[in-house]
């Protein structure tokens, strides 16, 4: 590693704040509850700051270029979002504070949950859970409430297709559902036959995700909305993939019941270490009353002389609180700010682009790489990282090779169901010679893969660290790395 | 590709092995080398416990992906592999042997009728290759 751990730095008595005489009485812990030996990195605030800078020059992220996580919707975060979160009246709220005190961020909170439910095409909307996993919780949370308050207490089966992501299951399987996985047909759509026979009066809903995770618009979602209510069931939107369908068509109007937005997706919140996640959910008229409380709402009605008063409201069958507070704040000023800075002709331009960008990629790369489900793709792509005639290189090869070109992987070996799979996803935000270069990279390592592949199987070449052992890695956990040293310090 | 004639498949890579009324369950050399490098096995039934043919009766992890393993017929465990989850790189070097994961006395031995035989499991498995 070029750059020594905090541990390593370490110099005994070194500091960087001394704290003030203390201008209340001092109160001692009781002695139980003492350590003798607090093994803490001792370190000056220069070393503090050039250990972190030096380590932030060693990251890549979306400010250096571009990031085709699949699945991830990388896209660039706009500077404004930053500058709107971090004005005073938002940054230093207090989540106690009286309702009088903060009605800017009441109403834009109340809007926010409008416009997610104009987008979405709901009946109601939650800003509270924190992430895409956690939506999806909330979400099969609130189908078990319903069928429950149903007397349907049988209904207890999930479906979901071979290409979702994995949390589908285990969001289900946390809510104490049986996860029955449906197949994909030749096309990348839900199997319809296969969704047929388990559509019976044990059936809870459907997981979907469309655009599914191989970057396919799923042509059979009307016909799986019909099987599935019919059967009684609910349709589970994951809306990992929105980032395809703004203003272009609504979730809700396919017949998805309950579906979480990503924020930190497809409105353009900072993610992948670079802030909290932020994942509402939006629901049909039949589930608003299962929402978690609080949801935002006008409490007391304005006239021509007073504004309306913003306030907080329990739906009546509540599923209850996912979250502390209100959810992540911070990430709804800046996805508030993203929306009306597009506004609705804005939001189906970024869509159509980004559907756009990826096809334009794919069109240069599919005689490069095997596309194994050969349609026009949505706002993302799924390639196969392998060759027939060099057995030897894999999907994990070319993605280590792309760093020594100064890109960022793909996702790789995701969706499951594609052998190798290097699932690219540009986002609107490349411009032609961004992924032109992009491109160029890919169909280069395809070219070194036939010609000399030790490249690619020794790669990366350039970056502070080589190949790792992913198996070591995996296996022989040390996450305290550099306490023992401290601890062999003389107290 | 090792594809024991001896054994029973799964069209989810899971194989059999049939000693009188007792069935030896694991994972094929094809699902091993598709999952890559296993790194965690958990067993996740215990001696004694009645199964459904499809029930999961293992987790495994490799470097690329999580994967269920799934019994191929209904029964009673009688045995569980406990030393695999200490050694999960077993599973990629020996699947058919140290790599066992349960041992099931068999309540409908007529389930095994449903199962591949070799020459049909290599050909599924040549479809799924592509």
């Amino acid at each position: 590693m070029t750059e020594p751990l905090l541990c390593e730095l370490s110099a005994p008595g070194r500091r960087g704040v001394r704290f003030p005489q203390p201008d209340v009485p001092l109160a001692e812990l009781p002695r139980n509850l003492r350590r003798e030996r607090l093994p803490m990195p001792e370190l000056s605030e220069v070393d503090v700051v050039r250990h972190f800078t030096r380590l932030s020059k060693l990251n890549y992220c979306i400010d250096e270029g571009m990031y085709p996580l699949g699945s991830c919707t990388m896209k660039y975060n706009p500077k404004i979002n930053e500058e709107t979160a971090r004005l005073p009246g938002f940054a230093n709220l207090h989540p106690l504070q009286p309702i009088e005190t903060v009605q800017g961020a009441l109403i834009l909170m109340y809007e926010l949950q409008e416009m997610l439910k104009e987008i979405g095409g709901f009946a109601g909307v939650t800003l509270q859970p924190a992430a895409g996993a956690q939506g999806e919780l909330t979400g099969v949370l609130i189908i078990r409430a319903y069928h429950k308050s149903r007397g349907d207490l049988q209904r207890t089966k999930i479906l979901i297709p071979d290409s979702a992501h994995g949390t589908n299951p285990a969001t289900s399987a946390m809510s104490g559902m049986q996860v029955v996985e449906i197949p994909s047909d030749a096309r990348g759509n839900v199997d319809l036959n296969a969704l047929r026979q388990h559509c019976d009066n044990t059936l809870a809903g459907l997981m979907l995700t469309n655009p599914n995770t191989l970057g396919l618009f799923d042509e059979n979602v009307l016909e799986a909305a019909r099987l599935v209510h019919e059967a009684g069931g609910l349709m589970y939107g994951d809306g990992a993939n929105l980032n395809a369908l703004m203003g272009i068509v609504r979730p809700g109007d396919l017949g998805i019941d309950v579906m979480h937005f990503n924020l930190h997706k497809t409105f353009s919140t900072p993610h992948g270490g670079g802030g909290p996640g932020s994942g509402p959910v939006g629901v049909a008229a039949h589930l608003v009353d299962f929402l978690p409380a609080p949801i935002v709402d006008i409490i007391e009605e304005g006239d021509e002389e007073t504004a309306p008063l913003y306030g907080f409201v329990t739906p009546s069958k509540t599923i209850g609180k996912v979250k502390s507070f209100m959810g992540q704040f911070g990430m709804m000023v800046r996805a508030y700010t993203y929306i009306r800075m597009h506004g609705p002709d804005g939001l189906r331009a970024v869509s159509e682009a980004a559907v756009l960008n990826a096809n334009y990629l794919l069109s240069k790369l599919r005689h490069h790489y095997h596309l194994p489900y050969d349609r026009i793709c949505m706002h993302e792509f799924v390639l196969e990282g392998v060759w027939p005639d060099v057995p030897e290189v894999h999907a994990l090869d070319i993605a280590k090779r792309m760093m020594d070109y100064g890109l960022h992987p793909p996702t790789n070996y995701f969706p499951l169901i594609v052998h190798e799979a290097l699932m690219i996803e540009p986002t609107e935000t490349e411009s032609k010679q961004s992924l032109d270069n992009f491109a160029n990279v890919l169909i280069k390592i395809a070219e070194e893969a036939h010609t000399q592949p030790e490249l690619l199987k020794s790669a990366p070449h350039i970056t502070p660290v080589g190949r790792l052992d992913e198996v070591k890695a995996a296996k022989e956990l040390v996450l305290c790395c550099g306490v023992d040293a401290l601890e062999a310090q003389p107290a | 590709m090792n594809i024991p004639s001896d054994l029973k498949y799964t069209p989810n890579d899971e194989w059999i092995r049939v000693e009188g009324n007792t069935g030896v369950v694991g994972i094929t050399d094809f699902a091993q080398d598709q999952l890559s490098d296993i790194v965690y096995v958990e067993i996740v039934v215990s001696v004694g416990d009645m199964v459904n043919k499809g029930d999961a009766c293992a987790t495994l992890e490799s470097v690329k992906a999580a994967a269920d393993v799934y019994m191929p017929v209904s029964g009673k465990i009688i045995a569980i592999n406990e030393a695999l989850p200490d050694t999960p790189e077993v599973v990629n070097s020996d699947p058919y042997g140290n790599a066992w994961m349960v041992k099931v006395e068999m309540s409908n031995p007529g389930e095994l009728n449903d199962l591949l035989d070799a020459a049909a499991y290599e050909k599924h498995v040549q479809e799924k290759s592509g």
